[in-house]
């Protein structure tokens, strides 16, 4: 049995041995590289375009302009397609634009013999513009007389919920009411190898992409889209890939790739972004801006929730308002007894374009508010901690969004672990005598909910293949995709788990190849052992049986009767029985020549539940005030993420989520010139992501709850981790030292405005 | 692959300066942590190098016969680091050098380098100016010798000529024998970091009293600087909380940083205050003073 | 274009090759086949591209080639041999430090130095992190890099 069990990750020696090749290890004779010709200001029309002195650069092959590309809209957002309208991201953008809408928009590509001469090339192509009005705030985007973006206006998406009774009712029966405004700023994803794809074509039809990419089947679909090419004759190639975090989500350079080849007869041509490139020129967290108010009871019982959001999508839609109906949606089985109303915005800015990024829009909604409530527990004199343990979800509350129950609710026995790990209760008084002076002590609590796919909202559906080879082993190939988060060991500890075949036995084809690879949408929205794992469980129970009606019919052992334990089938009373090893099966089923056949169970699975999920994060700090620095001493996730299904995994996956929030909580946003739109920091020096010297230890634990709707009782766990750190460090720096900020990155930069405002330096 | 369109393997010192003298658009190359970096970004002015990486002629640390320390100029950070002379004597050019990017950039990044450069958030340069570190040349007009503070000339400029070396740098022994000091760089970031504001101090005590403070900030002006100011104020003072907190706001009247988006004025001035506290404080505590 | 020859020891074998003066030791040892040497950044700040030089961490990517003449070289893909990996190597899989693996192999040379080094004496997590500082991790927030340390210091 594999379940439950920290081993080995399929990949591990495959990567600490570096053998493990990700697209840029691929190379083919004779590759060109394409540079893209960025634009130098950030919103604007291109009036002119000289190629001349670039294309006289010996080594260069080809510059196209975005007068060369097809005249076809298409959207970059990895969602699988929706049959609803309603559903589909924006088709808002071309291969090349001749309106620049951010400083890096892509105008022209330079082909080249070498990254180098393509780099070079890419500078000397001279470039004129009509500039228009830089919009990167509420008010200049939406005022009368601003430019509009795209020709669809300025306003990406718009909607509103309310749920849970009447709003104003909940208002005048509040003893307590409070209301802010907050800020959460643009960070980016950071995966440590940037975005590269490349093209080729193995014949006059076929285009080949080989990419660093989360989601290869909906890239497929996007190149066709793109490119007007048909899906059956593109194919999408996924090898390792050097993280994702949902910037990989969305196909940023393969349609460029495919479209190259294309031009360039089937040559290979590769785009590989620089860091720069990367960080402002693919995809960022969006930046919210939200007012938020709540209520409660004199005894403190929280009425109502009200909030307002504004999320900046930047120069284009990509995953658009989306991120704002997500974060909202995720938010709400976290105090489903409260009346909550939600009202989101999405607006076209000048800016670096957001997309999909771990927590997809919920780290933004949740640090909205974890920060209304603890102003709500602080106003009716509640302990922060007591206020949510009295409002948290319990199994069995209603999901106020689908109106069903939830079914497993662990965040009340999170709250409690977390509150026992941190030793809150011993804290609170000792931290008591910690709040005037230089150093000032604190502790926070932050709350999450969060869900476990995208149903019903989108298709979740997931297909594995599973091959039983001679030598009694077996091959699984999923359409899921590993990206470091450890999916392949998942589902190889699934199959072994379900079939009793052991786990050394089972191999998870690592590379996705769609022309082979079955069907699934791809490694977003903490799915993948969800959705992904239901379609394993699925196809592990069918080659189970089919083993073993096969080995009845061979041995004549009736199928009831025996079990398959590791590389044998066995009685299933007597298990030191062999009825047949798995290998003389396979081989029988393989080579006999009157009976048998390959063994193989393909299902593919549409899953038609969603499991919330959910989690806190208690922390505990110092801050030096006249430094405006904060300094995390102890800080704890716990989670439920239902049963876990490899403990060193899920620990792996929990740190590297309290890291990203950490970091986006105190040091890191791309920042941008209000005026120009520039972006001063597109550089690993200048965004602040932490350093091993900036990260504290990270502690967390588990509650496993039993997950009713999921195959092996599991919950979603990829993206809750980066959710709750962020507000509980706030509500900790405001606990420490009385002044309340309200915005994130806490860096020193901003404490110091809130620290000097509250009169403290 | 870096747009290098000239590279000339320097022998020693001389031959580098017949090099620079016969190409005058070379430029050296030492660590290459800058250099390479600016030629990554297409700036052409650095696509014909003279290479001195690794010259042995200029590395290390030694005494000189008057006691005197000198630093070759193509010493690694880490080298510095790790070097005995260095951490029994000029601890804070120990302490400001580990705060130098990462463990990497560190063992190949020099010295010299980090002053050449002209960026005025060198890590290495407050404790330099504090410790009144000479710099050696060597051009095709011959050696000179030139005071740290007057080494640089604005943001990224430096008085060297084009065929000029900086050899090494010079600690005299009066200028760091008896000397308390302190260190203290001011980052978003623990590592891999610029200056927000760097802070050195030395001070040398008399019978309980400030006999000498010396105070340098990097990152508060377009230049180095050492706060004049407060280092005349603080003659004859006793190290005490209140009287360090007067000299820390004498500092005020020195210092001219400038809003950048990196930080505000306001911000860097109310850190410069803070940390001019703090270092004089330490240094004091460091020359046996009580504060 | 304008070459040199250099001679150089690459995970315990000579090598002597003519080398483009423009090229990173990151472009030769890639060239080579020594794909373990992983670009993040170009310019020295993510240290995926980390080898040893003379049992010194280096970015490669900021690391003329010509300046590995007379040195010895030593890569991630050195560290195993005949199958058997190297106690870093072990030791960052056990612990749970590996999750996308793109920052794996300079993270795993930086502690290789890291340990070679400090053989035999008490180390801390500070120290630990000190070290390891020019090495940029998404995936773990570290904490499982140092318990890997932690655990080859312990054997040591």
């Amino acid at each position: 049995m594999a379940v439950g069990k920290s081993v080995e990750r399929l990949d591990a020696v495959a990567k600490a041995t570096g053998r493990a090749r990700y697209t840029e290890d691929f190379t083919l004779s004779g590759m060109k590289h394409a540079v893209y010709v960025r634009s130098t200001i950030a919103h604007g029309i291109v009036t002119g375009i000289n190629t001349e002195k670039a294309g006289a650069l010996p080594g260069v092959r080809a510059i196209f302009t975005y007068e060369d590309v097809p005249d076809i809209r298409f959207s970059t957002a990895g969602h699988p397609y929706s049959d609803d309208p309603s559903h589909r991201d924006p088709y808002d953008r071309h291969l090349l634009t001749k309106h620049v809408r951010f400083e890096g928009d892509e105008i022209a590509i330079v082909v080249a013999d070498s990254e180098l001469i393509a780099r070079k090339a890419a500078k000397l192509v001279e470039v004129t513009y009509d500039e228009l009005a830089v919009l990167n705030t509420p008010e200049n985007i939406l005022a009368e007389n601003a430019p509009q973006i795209h020709p669809e206006g300025n306003l990406t998406g718009e909607h509103e919920f309310s749920v849970g009774g009447d709003m104003s009712e909940a208002v005048k029966a509040s003893a307590h009411l409070t209301e802010s405004s907050y800020k959460t700023a643009m960070v980016q994803h950071c995966h440590l190898e940037n975005q590269i794809a490349y093209g080729y074509m193995d014949d006059n039809d076929n285009i080949v992409v080989v990419s660093s990419t989360q989601i290869p089947h909906i890239a497929r679909r996007i190149i066709s889209e793109a490119l007007s090419f048909p899906i059956g004759r593109i194919k999408v190639i996924k090898p390792y890939i050097g993280g994702g975090f949902g910037a990989k989500q969305d196909v940023v350079v393969e349609p460029m790739a495919a479209w190259l080849t294309l031009k360039m007869d089937g040559a290979p041509v590769q785009v590989n972004l620089t860091r720069e490139e990367s960080l402002s020129c693919s995809r960022t967290r969006h930046p919210f801006i939200g007012h938020a108010k709540g209520g409660a009871d004199k005894d403190g019982t929280l009425r109502f929730l009200d909030l307002d959001a504004v999320s900046l999508t930047g120069a284009y839609a990509s995953h658009g308002h989306a991120i704002a109906q997500a974060g909202g949606a995720k938010a709400c089985t976290m105090y489903p007894r409260a009346v909550i109303r939600y009202h989101a915005r999405t607006l076209y800015s000048n800016m670096p374009t957001a997309g999909a990024m771990r927590g997809y829009g919920t780290p933004q909604v949740v640090f909205f508010v974890e920060n209304i409530i603890e102003e709500l527990a602080r106003k009716s004199g509640t302990d922060p901690l007591e206020f949510r343990l009295k409002n948290v979800g319990i199994t069995g509350d209603i999901n106020p969004l689908n109106n069903k129950p939830i079914l497993t609710h662990g965040l009340k026995e999170c709250l409690e672990k977390g509150r026992e790990l941190i030793k809150w209760d011993e804290k609170q008084k000792l931290y008591k005598n910690k709040k005037s002076g230089n150093i000032r002590s604190g502790l926070g609590v932050a709350c999450f909910s969060y869900a476990s796919g995208t149903y019903p909202v989108l298709v979740e559906g997931a297909s594995v293949r599973m091959v039983l080879n001679q030598d009694g082993s077996v091959h699984i190939q999923a359409g899921a995709t590993e990206i470091g988060q450890g999916s392949d060991t998942v589902f190889a500890q699934m199959t072994s788990e379900t079939t009793g075949i052991s786990f050394e036995k089972v191999k998870v084809i690592s590379t996705q190849d769609t022309d082979f690879s079955p069907f699934d949408t791809g490694a977003y929205a903490s799915r993948q052992t969800y959705v992904g794992g239901q379609a394993v469980y699925k196809a592990a129970v069918e080659l189970k049986e089919k083993i073993l009606k096969y080995a009845e019919l061979i041995t004549g052992q009736t199928i009831d009767r025996i079990i398959i334990a590791g590389d044998k089938v066995v009685l299933k009373e007597k298990p030191e029985v062999t009825v047949i090893t798995m290998r003389d099966l396979a081989v029988d089923a393989y080579y006999h020549k009157d009976r048998g056949g390959q063994i193989t169970a393909e299902v593919s699975y549409k899953t038609r539940t969603n499991a919330p999920s959910f989690g806190c994060t208690f922390v505990d700090i110092d801050v030096d005030v006249k430094l405006c620095k904060v300094y995390i001493k102890e800080i704890y996730n716990i989670h439920d993420a239902g049963k876990i299904i490899n403990p060193l995994l899920a620990e792996g996956q929990v740190h590297g989520g309290m890291s990203m929030s950490i970091g986006a909580a105190l040091s890191e946003e791309l920042l941008i010139d209000d005026k120009t739109g520039r972006v001063y920091n597109n550089n690993l020096l200048d965004y602040k992501l932490p350093t091993i010297m900036d990260m504290p230890d990270l502690k967390c634990a588990f509650v496993e709850t039993d997950e009713p709707t999921a195959s092996y009782g599991n919950k979603s766990l990829g993206e809750p981790p980066v959710i709750s750190p962020a507000p509980a460090l706030r509500n900790a720096v405001w606990d420490a030292t009385g002044a309340k900020p309200d915005e994130i990155p806490m860096s020193p930069k901003y404490l110091f405005k809130v620290f000097k405002k509250s009169g403290i330096i | 692959m870096f747009d290098i369109k000239q590279y000339e393997k320097a022998e020693s010192v001389k031959d580098a300066v017949r090099l620079l003298s016969e190409n005058p658009n070379a430029k050296l190359i030492s660590g290459g942590t800058d250099v390479l970096i600016r030629l990554r970004e297409g700036h052409s002015e650095y696509s014909e190098l003279v290479d001195i990486h690794d010259l042995e002629e200029i590395k290390g640390v030694s005494y000189t016969d008057t006691g005197d320390i000198e630093i070759c100029a193509a010493t690694t950070f880490t080298e510095v680091v790790d070097s005995e002379i260095i951490n029994d004597v000029l601890p804070v050019l120990a302490l400001a050098s580990g705060t130098v990017g990462g463990p990497q950039v560190r063992n190949v990044a020099t010295i010299g380098g980090n002053l050449c450069n002209g960026a005025v958030s060198a890590d290495s340069l407050a404790s330099l100016c504090v410790l009144d570190a000479l710099l050696i040349t060597e051009s095709a007009e011959g050696e000179r010798e030139i005071p740290i503070i007057d080494f640089y000339l604005g943001p990224g400029q430096v008085v060297l000529g084009q065929t000029e070396i900086l050899k090494s740098i010079r600690i005299c022994l009066d200028n760091y024998a008896g000397y308390g000091t302190h260190y203290y760089k001011y980052a978003m970031r623990n590592a891999m970091d610029i200056a927000t504001i760097g802070c050195a101090a030395a001070v040398k005590m008399d019978d309980g009293k400030i006999e000498t403070l010396k105070i340098s900030f990097t990152v508060a002006a377009p230049k180095p600087i050492r706060a004049k100011t407060a280092e005349e104020f603080a003659v004859g003072l006793e190290p005490t909380e209140e009287n360090i907190k007067k000299i820390a706001k004498q500092v005020m009247n020195d210092v001219t940083p400038r809003d950048s988006w990196r930080a505000s004025k306001d911000f860097r001035l109310h850190i410069i205050e803070t940390l001019a506290e703090r270092v004089i404080k330490h240094a004091a505590e460091d020359a046996g003073g009580e504060s | 274009m304008i070459t040199r020859e250099i001679s150089f020891i690459l995970n315990g074998s000579e090598m002597c090759i003519d080398v483009d003066v423009r090229m990173s030791l990151l472009d030769v040892l890639r060239n080579e086949g020594f794909n373990s040497i992983k670009q993040g950044c170009g310019v020295g700040e993510c240290g995926a591209c980390t080898a040893l030089v003379d049992g010194v961490p280096y970015d490669t990517c900021v690391y003329l080639a010509v300046w590995a003449d007379g040195k010895e070289i030593r890569t991630v893909e050195g560290e195993s041999r005949n199958g058997e990996l190297s106690k870093v190597q072990r030791a960052y899989i056990d612990a749970g430090a590996v999750q996308c693996g793109y920052c794996t192999p300079g993270f795993i040379m930086t502690t290789t130095a890291f340990v070679e080094k400090h053989k035999g004496k008490d180390i801390d997590r500070e120290l630990i992190r000190k070290e390891h500082a020019g090495n940029l991790c998404r995936c773990t927030g570290y904490e499982m890099i140092i318990c890997a340390v932690e655990s080859c210091m312990k054997d040591s």
